[in-house]
This record gives C-alpha cells, structure tokens and sequence, in this order.
C-alpha cells in the first residue's frame, strides 16, 4: 500500500471513528445514564440526513439546514422521552427492545412517506465540495476534513461538559443515584430530557454530516447504529472515553478492512474484533460500572 | 482439639480507602454454633460474603475443611459443603417452595444435564425436598410459588434449600430478619433442632435467640474482631459492653 | 419473567396438540374452499414457529433476550441451499483438506444444517455469555449483523441476491418444493420440536435454565455454574431456529441474507412476545398472529409497517406478557 493511500485511508477511518463517536456518546449516556436500550436511535441519525438536505435545498443553505436538523432532532428526542420512553427506565430491556424496535418501524415508514423512497441527494455547497492537497500525492475532501474538525471539537466539548461543568456533574450525578440527586435539588427529570435531545442531536449531526458522502435513504440508520453499539460495547458501557477510542479503533479497522478485504468481507472483520476484544474484557475497555 | 473446619486468616477487605473487614482471624469449630455479632455496618455481611465466595477479600485468607478456598467460587464452594441463606431473601419466585428446594437437592447431586427425564416425577429427588420443607415448617406450602410466600415463609424457604445442601457448615446472614415474634420464636426453635446434625456461622440481632443457640460468639465492630469467646465470657467482656452489649 | 403461575403440564400438552391439529387440517380445508394460497401461508407460520420455538427457550425460559437468531435461521438455510449448489453445479466444495460434493438429500442436509446452526450458536454464544443484560443484546444484534454481511459477502453464492436452489431436492424420495409435502414436513418437525421442548423445560436442565433466569445469584449459591446450561441452550436453541431456515430454504427453494437480517431477529423476539413466553407453545400463537396480521395490514396498505410499528409499541406499553397474558387476565377480571 502506498504512503498517500495509507494515510487517505487513516483518515477516512478517523473520520468514520469520529461519526461513530457522535452516535455512540448518545447511546452511552442514554445507557449508562437511564439504563436504557435505545435501538431507534439510528432512526435519529436518519432524519438528521433527511431534515438537513431538505432545508439546505429549498434554502440553498447548507448550515442553515445543519442547524435546523440539529435542532429538529433534539426535539425529537425530547418528544420521544417525554411522551414515550420515560416509561420505560425501569421496565425489562426486552420491552426496551420491544417499543424501540416497533419505533424504527414507525421512523422508517413515516420516514418512507413523506420522503419517498428513492435515495435522496444531499448536495455539498461549493466551499466545501472540493479537496485539497494534503501531501504530495494526497488529494483529500475538504468536506471530510469539516466533518473531523467538527467531530473532534464536539467531542472535546462533550468530554469538558461532562466532566468540568455542572450540568455535568448533574448528569454524573443522576446516573450513579438518582434518589440522591433527586434529594440534593437535581432536577432529575430535566437532567434526563437534556441528555436524551442531546444524543438525539448529536446522531442528527452524524447523520447530516454522512449524508453528502454516502446516500440518503430509509434505513441508512442501522448499519450505524449496530456499529455504533459495537463501539458503545467495546468502549464500556456509561463511558465518553470509552466511546471515542473504540470509535477511532472501529473507524479505521472497518476503513482498513474493506479496503483491504472485499467490502462486505471487511465489514464482517469488527465484528471478528469484537468478539476477540469482548473475550479479553467482557465489560468493554473503560467500564463505568466496574 | 480437632482442626477447625472454617478459618479466616488475617482477611482485609477494602473499599477504596475504607476497611470493611480488618484483620479478621477468626475459625468455626466442627459441630459448632458459633454467632457473628456486632452493632449495624460492623461488616458482618461483608464477611459472610467474603466466606461464600461473592465478595473477593483484598488480602488473607479462607480455609474450609483444611483446603484453602480463597480462590473459589461460590458455587465450587457450594459443593464443598458451604450453604449460604442471604440476608435479603433469595429465592426462585416463580417455582412452588418445593421446586426451590428440588433445586438443591438436584444442585447436591450433581446430575443436572438430564434433558428428557421429568424433575417432577422423580419421586427420590420430590421426597427429600419435601422432608427439607418439613423439618422448616412448610409442609403445607409445598406447592406454593415462592413469589408468594411471606416473608417469614421464605426465610423457612432459605434454610431448607441451604439444608438440602446437606452442607457441612451453614452460614447464616439474619435468618430471623424483618420477623414477627411467633415467627422469630418458632426459628430460634428450629435452629435449636438443627444446631446437633450442622455446624453454623449465625449473624443474628435477635440477642435472646443468640445467647440460647450460640456455642461461642465473635463480635464485630467497624470490621474488626474485638472478641471471641462463650456466651458468659462475651457478655462479660467490658469491650464488648462499651461497644455493643451495653446500652440495655 | 412471568408472575404467573407455571401453567399444569396437561394444559400444556393439549395445547400443543390442539395447534398442531388446527394447522393438519388447514391444507384439506384450503383446498376445499378454493384457497391454496392459505396452505403457502400457513408453511410460512409453521417455519416460524418452529424459529420462535427455539427462541423462547433461551428468551422465555432462559431469560436471555437474544437478536441472533435471524442469523443462524440463514445459516440453517444457507446450509441447505450451498449444499444443493454444489450438488447442482457438479463441483466440490472445498473446505482445508475436505471436499464434499454437496447433496441435494435433505435427509442428509437437513441434520448438517441443525449441526451447522447449533456450531455456530456455541462460538457466538461463547463470546456473548460472557455478559449479560444489555451487553448481551447489544453483542447477538452485533453478531447478526456480521452473519448478515457474511451471506452478502459470499458472492459465489448470491451475495445480496439470494441463493436460488436450481437442483432437486429431496427428502426420503419426496419434492420438498411441492406445497403438501414443504407444509406436512415441516409441520411434522414442529410437532418433535413442540415435544422435545416441552420435555426439556421440565427436565433437570429445564430446571437449571429457568432457575438461572429467575435469580442467578441464588443458582450459583447452590453449587451451578449457570453459562454452561445457558451454552448449551443456546446452542438446542440456534440448532432448531437453523432447522426452521433449512426448511424454509427447502420449501422455497430460496434464501438471501434478507431472512437473516437485524429485523427477522426483530421479529421472531416479537412473535415470542405476543403469543407468550410463559409457554412452549405460546410462540406458534405468537408467529400465527404476525403473519397474519402482517398479511392482513399489508394488502389494506403499503405502508403498513406504520400501524404494524404502532402495535409492536402499544404492546410494549401494555401488554407485559403477551396477548396470550391479556386475554388470560381479561377472562379472569
């Protein structure tokens, strides 16, 4: 393998790993968090793509339709939360699995109806469409670097939060005990809502930012979100840490994999490597719960 | 004197910076009744779990019938002859009191990858269940589901799956736990009964049932073993006055 | 899992032989109305429940939430349809040293797919056991995933078209792909599967795996080490969910990774749900009313995975144990 093709390849599955991040914070927190199972969270990640592509057509703005899909998929998730799966804390992971499978057979039909369901082009503006020279040889998509940029701030972001702040410390707070919190003047509730619209962001962010690279369809999400989970698995469940460098480590062995192997062969290699990780550490890299 | 058939040597167990269990030796006498007391949050649980096999202490070590079983298991331990009751109760809801206690004989007798063969009709294995049931007092609750059991009814439930075990010791975590009077009275009975086929590790709060059973009492406070003696000697014990017995 | 009381064995057995004569006679009687294509769907219910079957051993009985079992449905299938490839096309498949020149004898494919299916439940199973809880569901929907890519990968043998099975297959001298025989096949091999089941709950193992799924803790206290009963399950659990594939495959004379995606495992964790987990029988119920009403809601409208997800979510929501529970419940009320 030539050095330019080794390190496109090194980026692009950085820049995967940094989309599977912005998935799998959501999934983590939300588990960790509320101990719930969310599998319609890729149904998130979905309308991310197609809210986003919509409003940058008809506006012709492309951060005009990032940040209304952003916005739009927090209020999904708080919706969700509220009118939905609140209930389900406390009940067993298979009706968590349940409701949430019946939902992404809800997200994907609407999903269908309104949007059609030939794939979608998501169009890039000029500034970002085009690629520059990385290194002699190297002819990179500005876009993609965008989308690691983007990525590896929001993360930072995500981590000073969590662990700086006191929103932070009210979600820590709420995931360890949260009779507790609840007692100290947390207002639990709040706390839950807060994190759920936030995961369900940061997977509309995910989604819209894969959608100019790869198609915008109905059922774009759950590739990502079984990866995703392979991430959450990996990196320990309720961990950001965890998450970020099972993200980058999934990132380019699956980039590394199809490139090397047929397409579907490499998909097939994470999988492989999670079952070797998983038998080394069953509760994942970094878990929070020990 | 005969070689003790349980031994803690120099057991620690932390949790973080603070000491659960400090420097514990302490040995159990075959035959024995010996009782674990102490005031709330002493570590008596701790230890019973540490001697079970659920908790790995963070130094020292446990001897059972002269093997070392530090390194084992609960459910090796189990098989050693070492039958637990929890202090919050454990049991199998949705089977009747008698399929909780087949459960342990069947455990016992170690033959469990029978696929075709019905538990149920298996008239050995129903009929020492049951006598279990019996000698604790629920003979008409056999076909009860123990999901429905009050909770005196499953601390009764606990110790017949302990004694199916046929087990060499009994550790017992509070069997008279959130108990009413009657019910308190009749297993202080029960456990006098048992007292000459089994040796057991009682923790107990119920200071009547304790000097009437006990053969000889450790007790426990903040994790350390301040005492171990007769019922005579320990209630004598100005330490164990200040720091438990004293206050009426 | 249930509060309720386990049901008396003989309701059990009459249950599971009231169902089976309900599908014996739904061929004589579709033919009789004019209706063929109900003997199609009533294959199509007893294929899947044979999967469902196999599945609430693990999940109503053994506590485990698995979304595996799509996969090794298709492996079952794949099996079967690979076999008859090589059978068909004359050339020997190649394994290291072995080469085997594929047959289109489903009395030999048919217990290599079982084989096959239970292996590869105890590999995957090996790894997933090793956690529990949401992990557990997390890992299988992974591992299905990886069996999905793997049919799509193997490109000599469809890939994401399917494997069409061109060669004849045959099962003691008869045509599986002829309707009677594809049904009566396989409803005699639900019927064995429906029995060995029922045995195996009741059996000391039985005991082991639905004790291990009420209080873990309690189990090992009694001297068991409950992940080997779990393996083992597992593994009687994937082999009958790969028999289930194998017969769909036979019958249809077809199989794509489509029968083995994330949502078919879905989908049978769904069929179990409905008809009940309490019961071995329950999942027959169970894959019976999805179909049907997948049948149903699909010639109404296109878009009918719209009120299909609605119900998945109201039962969900209130339906704890079934619709097998709610009918019980509102008979008692």
């Amino acid at each position: 393998m030539s050095l330019p093709l080794f390190l496109e390849q090194t980026l692009n599955g950085v820049q995967l790993g940094v989309m599977l991040f912005l998935m799998s914070a959501g999934l983590t927190l939300v588990f960790g968090i509320m101990n719930l199972i969310n599998l319609a969270h890729g149904a998130l990640y979905m309308l991310g793509a197609f809210i986003a592509a919509t409003v940058a057509e008809k506006s012709d703005s492309f951060l005009l339709g990032a940040l209304v899909a952003v916005l739009a998929t927090a209020a999904i998730g708080a919706l969700l939360e509220v009118a939905l799966l609140r209930r389900f804390y406390h009940r067993s992971h298979l009706d968590q699995v349940l409701v949430t499978f019946g939902l992404i057979l809800v997200f994907n039909q609407v999903t269908q109806l309104i949007w059609g369901a030939v794939p979608m082009r998501f169009n890039l503006p000029d500034s970002v469409a085009g690629s520059i020279e990385l290194f002699p040889g190297l002819n990179y998509p500005v876009f993609r670097l965008v989308i690691l940029g983007v990525g590896l701030v929001v993360g930072l972001l995500l981590y000073v939060m969590i662990m700086r702040t006191r929103i932070g410390m009210w979600v820590r707070a709420g995931a360890s005990n949260r009779a507790m919190a609840s007692a100290i003047g947390v207002n639990v509730e709040m706390v839950f809502i807060g994190v759920f619209a936030a995961g369900a962001a940061l997977a509309g962010l995910a989604g819209l930012m894969a959608g100019p690279i790869l198609a915008v369809q109905v059922g774009m999400g759950e590739p990502v979100l079984i990866l995703a989970l392979v991430v959450t698995v990996i990196g320990g469940i309720g961990s950001i840490n965890g998450a970020l460098v099972a993200a980058i480590m999934i990132g380019l062995i699956d980039t590394f994999g199809r490139v090397l192997l047929s397409p579907a062969l490499g998909s097939m290699v994470i999988f492989l490597a999670m079952a070797v990780i998983l038998a080394w550490k069953p509760k994942g890299l970094f878990p929070v719960h020990g | 004197m005969s070689a003790p058939l349980l031994e803690t040597r120099n057991l620690i167990r932390r949790f973080g910076g603070l000491v659960a269990t400090g420097d514990v030796s302490l040995s159990v006498r075959p035959g024995e009744t010996h009782a674990l007391i102490g005031p709330n949050g002493a570590g008596k649980t701790t230890l019973i779990a540490q001697l079970q096999g659920e908790l790995p202490p963070s130094s020292g070590q446990i001897l059972f019938r002269g093997q070392d079983i530090t390194a084992l298991p609960p459910h090796r331990r189990a098989l050693m002859g070492l039958a637990r009751s929890f202090q919050i109760t454990s049991v199998l809801p949705d089977f009747t009191a008698l399929e909780n206690v087949r459960l342990a004989v069947q455990a016992r007798q170690g033959h469990s990858f029978r696929f075709w063969r019905q538990a149920g009709a298996d008239r050995p294995l129903n009929a020492e269940a049951a006598e279990a049931l019996e000698r604790c007092g629920l003979a008409d609750r056999l076909h009860l589901l123990a999901g429905l059991l009050s909770h005196g009814e499953r601390r009764q439930l606990e110790l017949a799956m302990a004694l199916a075990m046929r087990p060499a010791l009994l550790l017992l975590d509070e069997p008279m736990a959130g108990m009413g009077k009657q019910d308190g009275i009749r297993m202080t009975r029960l456990l006098a009964e048992l007292k000459s086929d089994y040796a057991m590790l009682l923790v107990e709060h119920d200071m009547e049932a304790v000097f009437s059973l006990a053969d000889r009492l450790s007790v426990l406070v903040q994790g350390r073993l301040i005492a171990t003696g007769s019922v005579d000697e320990i209630r004598a014990n100005p330490a164990v006055q200040a720091a438990y017995l004293g206050h009426g | 899992m249930a509060d309720l009381a386990p049901t008396p064995n003989r309701r059990d057995w009459f249950a599971i032989l009231l169902l089976l004569a309900l599908l014996a006679v739904v061929p004589p009687i579709a033919e009789a109305v004019g209706q063929p294509f109900a003997i199609k769907v009533a294959s199509r219910v007893v294929v899947f429940a044979i999967a469902a079957v196999g599945l609430n051993l693990v999940l109503g009985f053994g506590g485990m939430v698995s979304l595996l079992h799509a996969g090794l449905f298709g492996v079952g299938g794949y099996v079967i349809g690979i076999l008859a490839w090589h059978d068909f096309n004359g050339e020997a498949l190649q394994l290291g040293p072995f080469a085997y020149a594929g047959t289109g004898n489903l009395l030999i494919s048919l217990p290599l797919a079982v084989l096959v299916s239970a292996a590869a439940a105890v590999l995957m199973g090996m790894v997933s056991l090793r956690t529990n809880g949401a992990y557990f569901i997390m890992i299988t929907l992974a591992f299905n995933q990886m069996l999905y890519y793997l049919g799509v990968a193997l490109q000599k043998y469809g890939g994401e078209d399917g494997l069409q099975i061109l060669g004849d297959l045959s099962i003691a001298g008869l045509d599986p792909s002829k309707r009677l025989v594809y049904f009566y096949v396989s409803l005699a091999a639900l019927a064995v599967v429906m029995v060995l089941v029922q045995r195996l709950v009741g059996s000391r193992f039985g005991m082991v795996l639905r004790a291990s799924a009420q209080n873990e803790r309690r189990v090992k206290a009694l001297g068991i080490p409950p992940t080997r009963y779990r393996l083992t399950a597992f593994a009687l659990s994937g082999g009958i969910a790969g028999l289930a594939g194998a017969l769909m495959a036979s019958g249809q004379q077809f199989i794509s990774p489509a029968d083995m995606s994330w949502v078919r495992s879905g989908d049978l964790v769904v069929m179990c749900v409905l008809g009940g987990l309490t019961t071995v029988w329950g999942p027959v119920l169970g894959a019976a009313l999805f179909l049907l009403l997948e049948l149903g809601l699909s010639s109404l409208t296109n878009a009918w995975q719209l009120p299909f997800g609605l119900i998945v979510i109201g039962m969900a929501v209130w339906l704890h144990d079934g619709l097998i529970g709610a009918i019980r419940r509102w008979v008692q009320s």
